[in-house]
């Protein structure tokens, strides 16, 4: 039987109040979101808080809009309402691409945007779209929020730049008129933690690619991105040849590591040819195909 | 910690310990074991329940998280009119051998048939990829599942 250690537990009434709680219980505190991390890990006794914040109640860290030229998700957007945005499926198809193979339909009712990120896992599928598409998140504090783009927000390996008494509030992606995206996994079984996925976003006018992102993860890509790829690509028409050679360099950037998902060749293998594939259909989806 | 939550239209209230899970809740201070407890880990799916009409896995929400909030279970499927069709479907189809995992099959099929009332096979599978059988081979569970959208339901939902 699997039970978490003692614990305490206390509901967050607004955001400011979570973080009041945050400052009066110290390290030892918790943030509970969606709970699909978190309690498993408490479960393991990996992780032992002492206190526990409930957010679920917080209706300001809810809902999917649009604001001006970016896409702005609450942190307690669950990974269902991603996968079923219209506006979201609207500019990058890469979000319903990535949800669909993000855990179960059962475990996408309750896990969140804001819950993946600020676990950071080094496997997070939304972790390379973030990436990808060069979102930022909205980080608050006792003192005021700050804002910080996602190609910084991650330190290592469930290390992020949240600070113990501030919460993420939002998730921001910037809006790319006739951006075509796409993600691409391989995993073990249905379900699973990826052994490599990519995705990317092209942008293509007058048949050249003015703007793309490429973002990779489960392979210890640095801010689960490929820069090298994507300033490869930029003016380049989108052949064949070029987004193979994109990909090579995507791969390039992966450094992962033997484990029970598969020899780490094989995942510079799959970070090759994932992230030509994600270019093909992003590339495209941007032309109208 | 004192918590109170409508279960089938019931009001349960219980003195627990912060940590305890829902799961437990439901079958140790409900008293209601038609939930089954099975993995621990969020993959088999057998404690499916739902929480404000979503389905969820009740082994990894807290019975705190549930406090104020409305919680059915399998108890809570049949109806006035006699069994759920999902529930029949299941006799039908022949969808269970040992049964571990039916209260969760049926959990989420209703959940699902409600948000998609006439779905394809294939989407069946994927509606019940959380939930784990180990005897079934899952055709006949797709078979319940289709047979039951095929049968609307005539019951209230209680929650």
């Amino acid at each position: 039987m699997q039970t978490p250690a003692p614990t305490d537990y206390v509901r967050a009434t607004s955001v400011s109040h979570a973080i009041s709680l945050l400052e009066e219980h110290g390290e030892e505190s918790r943030i509970l979101a969606g709970g699909h991390s978190l309690l498993p890990m408490m479960k393991l006794r990996i992780a032992r808080p002492e206190m526990l914040i409930d957010i679920n109640e917080l209706d300001e860290l809810r809902g999917i809009r649009v604001d001006g030229d970016e896409l702005v998700l609450g942190a307690m957007v669950t990974h269902r309402e991603v996968l079923e945005s219209p506006v979201l499926f609207e500019h990058y198809a890469i979000f319903r691409e990535c949800e669909k193979v993000i855990a179960d339909p059962l475990v996408r009712n309750r896990g969140t945007v804001g819950g993946s990120m600020c676990q950071a896992d080094p496997s997070e599928d939304l972790s390379a779209v973030g990436s990808a598409l060069r979102g930022s998140v909205v980080i608050q504090g006792a003192s005021g929020t700050r804002t910080v783009p996602l190609r910084e927000f991650h330190e290592g390996p469930y290390e992020t730049q949240v600070e113990p008494a501030e919460i993420m509030t939002e998730v921001r992606f910037p809006i790319r008129p006739g951006a075509g995206s796409a993600y691409e996994k391989v995993e073990r079984r249905v379900g699973d933690w990826p052994v490599c996925s990519a995705g990317v976003y092209v942008v293509v006018s007058d048949g050249l690619v003015t703007d793309c992102g490429i973002g990779l993860t489960a392979v210890s890509a640095e801010h689960f991105c490929a820069p090298a790829a994507e300033a490869f690509l930029i003016g380049k028409a989108p052949t064949e040849d070029n987004l193979r050679s994109a990909a090579q360099l995507a791969a390039d950037a992966a450094d992962p590591s033997s484990d029970q998902r598969g020899p780490a060749d094989y995942k510079k293998h799959l970070a090759n040819e994932l992230t030509y594939r994600a270019l093909v259909r992003a590339a495209a989806a941007s032309q109208g195909a | 910690m004192q918590v109170s939550m409508n279960i089938n239209g019931e009001p349960v209230t219980a003195d627990i310990e912060a940590r305890k899970l829902l799961v437990h809740f439901i079958r140790e201070d409900a008293g209601l074991r038609g939930t089954h407890w099975g993995c621990d880990t969020s993959n088999c799916g057998t404690c499916t329940v739902w929480v404000d009409g979503e389905a969820v896995k009740s082994c990894t929400v807290l019975a705190a998280q549930a406090d104020g909030h409305e919680v059915r279970t399998v108890e809570g499927l049949e109806g006035a009119d006699g069994l759920d069709p999902v529930q029949q479907g299941f006799i039908e189809c022949h969808g269970l051998q040992c049964g571990f995992c039916t209260p969760g099959m049926l959990m989420t099929a209703r959940w699902f048939l409600d948000r998609n009332p006439s779905p394809t096979k294939d989407e069946i599978r994927e509606a019940i990829s959380g939930q784990i059988c180990r005897c079934t081979g899952y055709k006949n569970i797709v078979d319940a599942i289709h047979w039951a959208a095929e049968h609307p339901r005539t019951n209230e939902v209680t929650a």
